[in-house]
């Protein structure tokens, strides 16, 4: 096209931008994130059946089932922190500033006592990741999910600081939309994995 | 509604000023130009094809006569361990990316991907992992256990040195490079059609690639477990695999193919979908089957996560699995064979055939598919997977698989889509000598490992004995394999020359009908100064293409900073602007910044991992923290 060819344009056909919401690519961007990420949890699920299926004697040299004293608290702090997340994050959809960062630091503080009673259930177990297959897959897919819910925290750190910046509005706030989606997969993972290391071998 | 008047003089200055890269070094460094990325992907991915086809050299010509001695068992050992890894990881996918790249905006009317400082992270990433790779040799400690790395041969006791650790780490470098770049071309197909480019309209390599980026997305992480448990059975004393210690090799297997199938597709389908973008062009007419094309190529991908199992039959599993992977694996003939006869079809109702170089690449291109499609399904019989498995067979189908369906396709399309990136055409009479050149030497090349595989002799060997009856077909396999590297270097001489002296393109030199033949070639930083509407599958041999329009609507121009335009997933309908960002140098300081960190992970060191992972986590904020524009309410 040469500058004499031009077409005409028709006013008043303009769209909008937008930044924020499920239209937003980079909200499609965090969706696949965590559809690769749920593969990569699931692959370790897998693991954990085909040894266990593949093997006699699975859990003989721990000799038992991964305690529920610690897990089962943690499962509801892990629960609740996605709560808090969701009404901060509800709340800059209103554009309320300070919802938004109430929510935040309570869901950092949540997830910090989510790896804190991590860590000391690890440091309970006598027994290290290299007694066997079993302990090794165990500790890699639970150390696996606490590094993610470590990142997590470090993404809310971020946006924190930002929040306190006033950077987020009700109209732009793809940032906490997209680290809220991360915290409630990376808290359904868990899920799984209580479903899975701790409560399924207590049924068959 | 009265239709207002804007004049649109000096669009193309006003676009220019938005989009163009400045030449300078940090503009070399920064930019996040598709294109530019494309060709990046594109000449590093050729240079990986050359250096696996040394390696490939170094191996036919130690195999050429019985009780070579030009290679020591180790130097082989990590010749065809480096080979394999190369073509499949470093040349196969990559190239694809590189044609992905350069084209899918241009394909589907956009003006960049909708992640552009992903894709330059993604290609930085992409070469540094190579070099990472390759660094090996450096160090003396090359892989040296297969490009699929069976446990307990690559675990820790009988592979003690860094030779694995630089293909495990690599290779887990490589797939955040390659999960990105997937999860780029998905949003971006899924988002940013032109107008009025509905799903069904859809040219056909949109549907390969999306079908294979989603592919990448589930199976990907497949390896990349597999590689974090190798790595930590390896590096901390973890029993996965380790049967005294409660774990079993198989894991690994399963695991490694449940990703390596899925991949298979992954490295022919944008080949394929390539393919039918061009056969329409050589045959005057559209393709035959459109839907059906698409259609297959989505199921190519789905039944590849079903049929990981055939590459383990041998390793005693259960009557009933292999009976399922056996008919599962015979079933993807079904979807193949498909498109295959589609190209046929096509080909049979030509309004007229163009006997271009590309369109004999194409053909050849269909003869290796067949007879390397044969072969598969031969294999996936379970009896003669017993006979040929781990032997020249399994080499021959697989060569037939990947040469046939990949490098093949992929010259074609180099013949077909260079001129639009360089603006000038290759040489058609060289052209033809580079076909027939390198048909014959892969033919030569591989057609006689099916029956040296047949009498027996097993794959990885690295010399033989005289008279085991396999002595002339060596020597004819190793001629082959210099007559087919000539072959690729008149193609190298091809495109050299053509830079230079080759005739000018213009715009759409093949008459073709998809959207980026309407742009100049090469294409402006911006593609389009108008962004085309689509009314067929075929818009530029409508009676109205999209250039002939005589009125536009505002959100075609998007001439006030950076923008392109969003449209609906399912119609294509016009939805809202997006705005794309700038050239930046954060993503080559990330790429950076993990190369040192995968680096400190080699040599396992605490301090440098927590160092360079730090590091990586600034980088990340830095590239992340919003530009005062984009606070703007």
């Amino acid at each position: 096209m040469t500058g004499a060819a031009y077409p005409y344009v028709e006013a008043g056909t303009a769209l909008p931008e937008i930044t924020t919401g499920t239209r937003a690519t980079g909200w499609w961007g965090m969706v696949w994130l965590c559809v690769t990420e749920a593969m990569l949890f699931a692959c370790l699920i897998a693991s954990y059946f085909f040894l266990r299926g593949s093997i006699n004697g699975f859990y003989a040299e721990g000799g038992h089932y991964p305690s529920l004293t610690l897990p089962l608290p943690m499962t509801a702090i892990l629960l609740a922190s996605s709560a808090t997340m969701w009404w901060g994050e509800r709340g800059i959809r209103r554009g309320d500033q300070r919802r938004l960062r109430i929510g935040l630091a309570l869901t950092f503080a949540l997830g910090v006592v989510f790896l804190v009673l991590q860590s000391i259930e690890f440091r309970h177990n006598p027994l290290g990741p290299t007694v066997s297959a079993y302990h090794s897959i165990f500790y890699t897919t639970t150390g696996l999910h606490g590094a993610h819910v470590a990142m997590g925290l470090l993404m809310n750190l971020y946006v924190q600081l930002q929040a306190w910046r006033g950077h987020f509005t009700a109209k732009r706030h793809l940032a906490i939309q997209n680290v809220s989606l991360y915290w409630h997969f990376v808290d359904a993972v868990w899920i799984v994995i209580l479903t899975c290391l701790y409560l399924s071998p207590r049924l068959w | 509604m009265t239709t207002a008047r804007i004049t649109l003089s000096g669009l193309a200055e006003r676009l220019d000023a938005q989009w163009a890269t400045p030449h300078t070094v940090y503009g070399w460094f920064a930019t996040v130009d598709h294109k530019k990325i494309g060709i990046r992907y594109l000449v590093t991915a050729f240079v990986f094809l050359l250096l696996g086809g040394i390696e490939a050299a170094l191996m036919r010509a130690q195999l050429a006569r019985p009780n070579g001695h030009l290679l020591s068992p180790e130097a082989y050992d990590q010749l065809f361990t480096m080979h394999g890894t190369t073509m499949i990881f470093w040349y196969a996918s990559p190239i694809l990316s590189g044609f992905g790249n350069y084209l899918v905006p241009l394909l589907i009317g956009s003006r960049d991907m909708a992640f552009p400082r992903l894709n330059a992270f993604s290609y930085w990433s992409f070469v540094l992992s190579g070099l990472f790779v390759y660094a090996s040799f450096l160090a003396g400690a090359a892989p040296h256990g297969g490009w699929f790395a069976y446990v307990p041969y690559t675990g820790p006791s009988y592979s003690p040195g860094l030779n694995m650790d630089f293909y495990a780490l690599a290779l887990l470098f490589l797939t955040i490079s390659t999960t990105v770049g997937a999860i780029n071309f998905v949003v971006t197909i899924f988002t940013m059609r032109a107008p009025g480019m509905s799903l069904s309209r859809m040219p056909l390599m949109m549907w390969s690639t999306l079908t294979t980026s989603v592919a990448t997305i589930f199976a990907l992480p497949a390896l990349t477990a597999a590689l974090i448990l190798l790595e930590l059975d390896r590096r901390f004393g973890f029993r996965f695999f380790d049967a005294t210690g409660g774990g079993t090799p198989l894991l690994w297997q399963h695991l490694f193919w449940v990703f390596g199938h899925p991949w298979v597709y992954i490295i022919i389908l944008p080949a394929t979908g390539m393919a039918s973008m061009m056969f329409p062009t050589f045959c005057r007419r559209p393709i035959v089957g459109h839907t059906y094309i698409a259609l297959a190529t989505v199921s190519t991908g789905l039944f590849g996560f079903g049929v990981w199992a055939h590459h383990m039959f041998a390793t005693g599993m259960p009557l009933l699995s292999t009976t399922f992977f056996s008919a599962a694996s015979m079933a993807v003939s079904v979807p193949s064979g498909m498109q295959v006869f589609a190209w046929l079809a096509t080909i049979w109702a030509a309004r007229r055939h163009v006997f271009s170089t590309t369109f004999l690449f194409l053909l050849g291109f269909i003869v290796l598919f067949v007879i390397g499609g044969v072969s598969g399904v031969m294999t996936a019989s379970v009896p003669y997977d017993w006979q040929v498995t781990d032997s020249y067979f399994v080499v021959a189908h697989l060569h037939y698989v990947l040469v046939g369906i990949n490098l093949f396709p992929v010259i074609a399309a180099f013949y077909y889509w260079l001129p639009k990136m360089t603006g000038r055409l290759l040489d058609e009479r060289l052209g033809r000598w580079n076909f027939w050149v390198m048909f014959i030497g892969a033919n030569l090349t591989f057609f006689p490992m099916h029956f040296v595989g047949v009498r027996g002799m097993p794959r990885r060997i690295y010399t033989y004995p005289a008279g085991m009856g396999w002595d002339s077909m060596n020597m004819l396999e190793s001629v082959g394999a210099a007559v087919f590297a000539i072959g690729v270097l008149l193609f190298l001489i091809n495109v050299l020359w053509s830079r230079r002296a080759g005739a000018i393109a213009g715009d759409n030199p093949w008459g073709a009908s998809s959207l980026e033949w309407s742009t100049t070639s090469p294409p402006p930083e911006y593609n389009f100064e108008i962004i085309p509407v689509v009314r067929s599958r075929e818009p530029l041999w409508d009676a109205q293409p999209p250039a002939t329009d005589a009125a536009v609507a505002e959100y075609r121009v998007l001439d006030d900073g950076r923008r392109t335009l969003g449209t609906t997933v399912l119609d294509g309908q016009p939805q809202e602007v997006l705005r794309m960002p700038g050239d930046s140098l954060w993503p080559l300081a990330i790429a950076l910044t993990l190369a040192a960190m995968f680096t400190a992970l080699l040599f396992a060191s605490l301090a440098g991992i927590l160092v360079t992972g730090a590091l990586v986590l600034l980088c990340a904020g830095g590239w992340l923290w919003p530009q005062p524009e984009e606070l703007v309410p």
